[in-house]
């Protein structure tokens, strides 16, 4: 049996597909993340040297993770679509961009949160927050370059070089602020937690992880399908839809 | 080739020469704005004077980044460079080469000048010089990547900015490290070794992905 690997990667085929997916991704978010707040606030005991206030990792670490994590899936779907041409993967990528530039400025905020009653400063000069902190500038500079370009195929392509180009960028840029900072103080804050964590706080923030996913892939998918639309407006299957709706 | 690319726009900045001093005044004036904003103190200026001098010759270097490509743009060259039969990557790099050789150059030449109103230390200078000697090509390579992409769009240069100066950082960090690292009493050849790296990385890979980029923006 031979699989048609592309049949999806057509936008008429796709734009259904999606449609069917969105509201099961939506309500696996929506469980996940009762279900992960529940353990973080009523399960997960007190830290003994934080207090209640180390429960922001909770949200701070998975979104950290999915800044990151989105931005690299960001760049393959950006080079999918410069090698294979297929329309959809860069769809994909420019769908992608917004969440992951919330989840790092969620990041940086939870950050400022944590690190105020825990170190005492809302900001540190520390090599993750740094280099988190350039990413969002890395986010903000791949959308602007696509919003800037009328031409849509033009958007796509240069918008996939600069976010290959930061994708190389980016652990170049890790390690020089790493060296960066401990040239200038020496380790004022220890960033490493306590070396063992409680089971029930790792569960809730990996079940906290997973319902970003959920969320991260809905988001993606809704705003993939309204690019959709908007791109292949002319085309019949387009028509249709629309006509279905008005 | 490469030496003729670079001897017509070194022949075209010889022409428009006012250019070229603007870029190298706007680095004067910035570097000599923070004293007058921080204060007098040589204590301070003393420290500060590396980080100064680099995002000064960071933000000059990036304004006359425009220059590199627009003007081939608008009188239909760069469109008969891309038909060339010799390889673009190769014509993309001289005209990066001329462009350092006219914006960057005389910014490292300029900064010991400039060191000195700071009260650097003589081989405190030497070293910033060194280091934007290795610095100010990695800018123009990757300055370069942007001014493809943002070829003829409306509020480029902001917009080049905003790509440019986040992939910059590398080169700050060790560039004015080389000479904090002096100050401080350690070695430099450290900074000076990952620079020299940098410029080795962005001279092999620019030249291909600024003639990438250029060829999706003539589409």
């Amino acid at each position: 049996m031979s699989i048609n690997w592309f049949k999806y990667a057509s936008p008429a085929t796709f734009y259904p597909l999606a449609g069917k997916l969105i509201p099961l991704f939506y309500a696996l978010a929506a469980i996940l993340t009762v279900v992960g707040l529940y353990i973080s606030f009523f399960v997960a005991p007190t830290d003994a040297t934080q207090g209640e206030a180390y429960r922001i990792i909770f949200i701070h670490v998975p979104a950290a993770w999915m800044s990151m994590f989105i931005y690299l899936l960001m760049a393959m779907w950006a080079g999918l679509g410069l090698v294979l041409n297929t329309r959809l993967s860069s769809i994909m990528a420019q769908a992608l961009a917004p969440t992951g530039a919330m989840f790092t400025f969620v990041a940086l905020i939870t950050g400022a949160f944590w690190g105020k009653p825990t170190w005492g400063t809302w900001w540190e000069w520390d090599a993750r927050m740094t280099s988190e902190l350039i990413l969002l500038f890395l986010y903000i500079g791949y959308m602007s370059l696509t919003a800037a370009i009328d031409d849509v195929r033009r958007a796509d392509k240069a918008g996939a070089i600069l976010a290959l180009v930061g994708a190389v960028n980016v652990p170049i840029i890790y390690f020089s602020v790493k060296w960066w900072n401990t040239l200038h103080q020496g380790a004022s804050v220890s960033l490493t937690r306590a070396p063992s964590m409680a089971k029930t706080m790792l569960l809730g923030m990996l079940i906290m992880a997973l319902a970003a996913w959920m969320y991260s892939i809905a988001v993606a998918l809704s705003r993939a399908r309204l690019l959709m639309l908007e791109r292949e407006k002319s085309t019949a299957w387009a028509q249709e839809v629309l006509e279905q709706k008005s | 080739m490469l030496t003729t690319i670079i001897r017509r726009d070194l022949l075209l900045a010889y022409r428009r020469r006012s250019d070229v001093l603007t870029t190298l005044f706007f680095f004067v004036i910035v570097v000599s704005l923070f004293p007058l904003g921080v204060g007098p103190e040589m204590k301070t200026l003393r420290l500060i004077a590396p980080g100064v001098v680099w995002v000064a010759a960071l933000l000059a270097s990036m304004l006359s980044l425009n220059r590199l490509f627009a003007a081939d743009y608008q009188d239909g060259t760069l469109e008969q460079m891309l038909l060339a039969p010799q390889p673009l990557a190769l014509i993309v790099l001289g005209k990066i080469v001329a462009h350092w050789l006219v914006s960057g150059l005389p910014l490292a030449l300029m900064a010991p000048v400039l060191g000195m109103q700071f009260d650097l230390p003589p081989a405190a200078l030497g070293i910033l010089f060194l280091a934007l000697l290795l610095g100010t090509p990695i800018l123009s390579l990757i300055g370069a990547i942007g001014a493809a992409l943002t070829l003829g769009l409306r509020g480029g240069g902001v917009l080049l900015s905003l790509l440019v100066l986040p992939l910059y950082i590398p080169a700050l960090i060790f560039g004015a490290g080389a000479v904090e690292a002096y100050s401080a009493g350690l070695s430099p050849e450290g900074h000076l070794s990952l620079l020299g790296a940098l410029l080795i990385l962005t001279g092999l890979a620019a030249p291909w992905v600024t003639a990438f980029a250029l060829r999706i923006a003539m589409e």
